[in-house]
């Protein structure tokens, strides 16, 4: 009986210390000093919150980068990944389906040019990056549908390359949605 | 494979060694009730507990004392955080209007917590309140990581105890281990994590629009404070869906060394805290030499396994290059592997990929470190197993020479060899035997996603992740049904406590022995040759009693996949 009592004043305790306090106290301190961060990074483009640039969006314009392919139809509320085993025929179809539609889309590109990121889905659903291969591959694309010339489209794509982190860590990767931002700024820019 | 992808490997390896060890020492020192440099804020807070709860600091505890403390303290914490999740739908800090759960959700879920699994049938964005994410996920995700803590302090005390009953004072520990500990460590994880990217607010979700022209519902909430006690607490369980995959979790490469640094910090710290118990350095020396050990080699094969990709896909479409379905590619194969292979080593369970979707032989390694259970194993518990197998190795080494068995200055008994045999036997137990029933029933194969031996490895995978109290999964598997709610449910229950129980009795026993001085006589522990025999043993144990379920499922599609068969 003690130690119930015990217990249930433990579980008063810890519960407001744990449970309220440690979680309410960061929430303070990071909307304070990192707010653009704790609020999601969400981007605004032209006065309007057009996405956060840790996720990925779904991309319908040509003259946009796509980001990969999402098992979960970019939907941020219910992030996924296809969960397709190595021998699941499903896996093939979808991989096929996306395969398919990157040569569709990007004319001149080969089957053997496609890495796998580009046409197999991210863990997320959600995955913000493409490899730099990827968007060099998308480059032809971009550049006639905006009317960018290739050198320009490329030196966007250089200039929102990040390396892997101190030179070891991760995968040099572009972040779709910066990229595509750089696009459109640098389509306002030259637009008569 | 690349250079920079093992460099990059064996370079955190390093940083975890690099920081756990004086953390190691400092646990130690915690538990030894010595002052902090902090002192000044540590101890009013300490007292000002002890007196909210009603505890004498000064009272001790023998072992069935301090075990039923932490039961009844574990049984209350549980039933509390299952109401949470079943009113969640009425209760404050619910910006998204999300539901109460049902009850075998609730059940699942509140086992899940408690039991530092972190299994999760549900998906974070959907069916938890920001209430739920802080009042039940964090709060149970600082508790269950400090109950197997004290529970291995308890027994370490035992060990070094002499002819004395005492294990400590449960409340003393459990309060220290959170206020000295975990939550300085938490709370400044969180706040690097903020910095880093990972929202904090108790904002609903944001609706964007897109530049295509499309809207966009984009989840967020108080993630950061969960991240951080989820990897320092080995639990797991992730505020999203798709885990430490999500941006929102693990934003960047950088976000992922740390991740995986703070869940291997404390189980490797655990071994340092242990060889200052016992003062013996060899100990230490020799069990970091062989656990990193098997983590690397665990680590390079998953590696070497994804980097090489799906045949099957290359042959049908064409394209080569490693696998990267399920995978993010800011973190690319390497930074994937080697979160696999700690996640599962440590039973943390979170995961910066979908295992699911790896191929057979990447995730045949992440079953077997969780069939182990030992490779530096979950907070507390995984140091608890292994010197449950170092005494059950040193039985079977002084059968095989002749000697009766002591270790660490105890005799080892048949009290205690019936005790560690009970805590090695229940986990193939609780495997492999819902296994089967699942397998041989339309409830258990109605679940699976994926056709063929993978949808059998599902289910394997599901009870071992339960029963290693890991909560990683193939999560193709639909587990939010009643049989898998309960079952998992209870397996989990099963795989935590008996285990627990056992070794704290030994623990009772070990406490009364007298600490007998090393002589001429004693089998050496401490060395390399001892060392490898306790690795053949857990080899052998894991080995002989999964291999034909590992036939079955991974072994079997690896060897179909090779030959560029594809399920039906």
């Amino acid at each position: 009986m003690r130690n119930l009592l015990r217990s249930l004043r433990w579980l008063v305790a810890s519960v407001v210390m744990l449970g309220l306090i440690y979680p309410l106290l960061i929430t303070g301190i990071g909307q304070w000093v990192f707010p653009f961060q704790a609020n999601g990074s969400m981007v605004q483009y032209q006065g309007q919150v057009v996405g956060s640039r840790l996720i990925a969006q779904q991309v319908t314009l040509a003259g946009l980068f796509y980001p990969r392919p999402s098992a979960v139809n970019y939907d941020a509320n219910g992030s996924g990944g296809s969960n397709l085993g190595p021998t699941n025929p499903a896996l093939i179809q979808e991989v096929k389906k996306n395969l398919e539609q990157v040569l569709h889309q990007n004319p001149g590109v080969t089957v053997a040019q496609v890495p796998t990121s580009m046409v197999e889905s991210s863990g997320s659903g959600l995955d913000p990056d493409i490899t730099v291969h990827d968007a060099l591959l998308q480059v032809p694309r971009v550049a006639q549908a905006t009317g960018l010339s290739v050198d320009t489209v490329q030196n966007l794509v250089r200039q929102n390359t990040r390396g892997r982190f101190l030179g070891l860590w991760g995968v040099g990767r572009v972040n779709v949605l910066d990229l595509n931002l750089a696009v459109l700024k640098a389509k306002t820019e030259t637009a008569p | 494979m690349t250079v920079q992808g093992v460099a990059a490997i064996l370079v955190t390896v390093g940083l975890i060694f690099l920081l756990a060890i004086p953390l190691g020492g400092y646990i130690y020192r915690v538990f030894m009730g010595q002052r902090s440099k902090l002192e000044g804020v540590f101890g009013p807070l300490d007292r000002l507990l002890y007196r909210v709860i009603g505890v004498n600091p000064a009272v001790e505890m023998d072992w069935k004392a301090y075990i039923r403390s932490l039961l009844l303290v574990n049984f209350v914490m549980a039933l509390f955080v299952y109401l949470i999740f079943r009113l969640q739908g009425v209760l404050p800090l619910n910006p998204n209007g999300i539901h109460g759960m049902s009850w075998d959700l609730a059940f699942n879920s509140a086992v899940a917590f408690i039991t530092n699994t972190n299994w999760q049938s549900y998906a974070g964005e959907q069916s938890m309140s920001y209430l739920g994410q802080m009042v039940a996920v964090t709060y149970l995700q600082f508790t269950s990581a400090a109950t197997g803590v004290v529970a291995v302090i308890a027994f370490l005390r035992g060990l070094v105890g002499h002819r004395g009953t005492s294990l400590g004072n449960f409340w003393v520990d459990f309060v220290r281990v959170q206020t000295r500990i975990l939550l300085p460590l938490a709370f400044l994880f969180a706040l690097l994590l903020v910095g880093l990217g990972l929202p904090e607010t108790l904002l609903g979700a944001q609706a964007v629009h897109t530049l295509s022209g499309g809207t966009q519902i984009i989840a967020r909430g108080p993630v950061a404070s969960l991240e951080a006690i989820k990897q320092l607490g080995t639990n797991g369980g992730g505020f999203f869906n798709a885990n430490s995959a999500h941006p929102f979790e693990n934003p960047s490469p950088l976000t992922d060394v740390l991740e995986i640094i703070a869940m291997a910090l404390i189980p490797v710290a655990l071994i340092t805290t242990f060889a200052q118990f016992i003062k013996s350095r060899a100990h230490a020396v020799m069990l970091y030499g062989l656990l990193v050990g098997m983590l690397l080699v665990a680590t390079f094969i998953i590696y070497g396994a994804e980097a090489a990709g799906n045949p099957i896909v290359h042959h049908l479409l064409g394209i080569s290059g490693p696998n990267m379905e399920g995978k993010e590619v800011r973190f690319g194969t390497s930074m994937s592997s080697l979160f696999t292979a700690v996640t599962t080593s440590t039973a943390t369970g979170a995961v910066n990929n979908m295992l699911d979707s790896l191929t057979p032989l990447g995730g045949m390694v992440p079953l077997l470190l969780m069939m182990f259970n030992m490779v530096f194993g979950g907070i507390g518990v995984g140091l608890l197993n292994i010197l449950m197998f170092l005494i059950i190795t040193v039985f079977l080494s002084g059968l095989m020479v002749g000697r009766t068995p002591e270790i660490f200055g105890k005799k080892i008994e048949s009290r205690e060899v019936k005790l560690a045999a009970a805590a090695m036997l229940v986990h193939p137990f609780v495997i492999l035997v819902p296994t089967a029933i699942a397998v041989a029933t339309k409830m258990g194969t109605s679940s699976m996603l994926n056709p063929g031996l993978h949808g059998f490895s599902e289910v394997l995978y599901a009870f071992t992740s339960a029963a290693a109290n890991n909560g990683s999964a193939f999560a193709g598997i639909n587990a939010n049904t009643v049989f898998y709610n309960v079952t998992l449910g209870v397996v989990m229950l099963l795989g935590r406590y008996v285990s627990m129980v056992a070794m704290l009795a030994m623990a009772g026993s070990l406490v009364k022995k007298a600490v007998i001085p090393e002589s001429q006589g004693t089998l050496k522990t401490g060395t390399l040759s001892f060392g490898l025999v306790f690795i053949a043993v857990v080899v052998i144990v894991g080995a002989l009693t999964f291999f034909p379920a590992l036939a079955i499922g991974p072994i079997g599609e690896q060897l179909q996949m090779l030959s560029g068969q594809l399920a039906h």
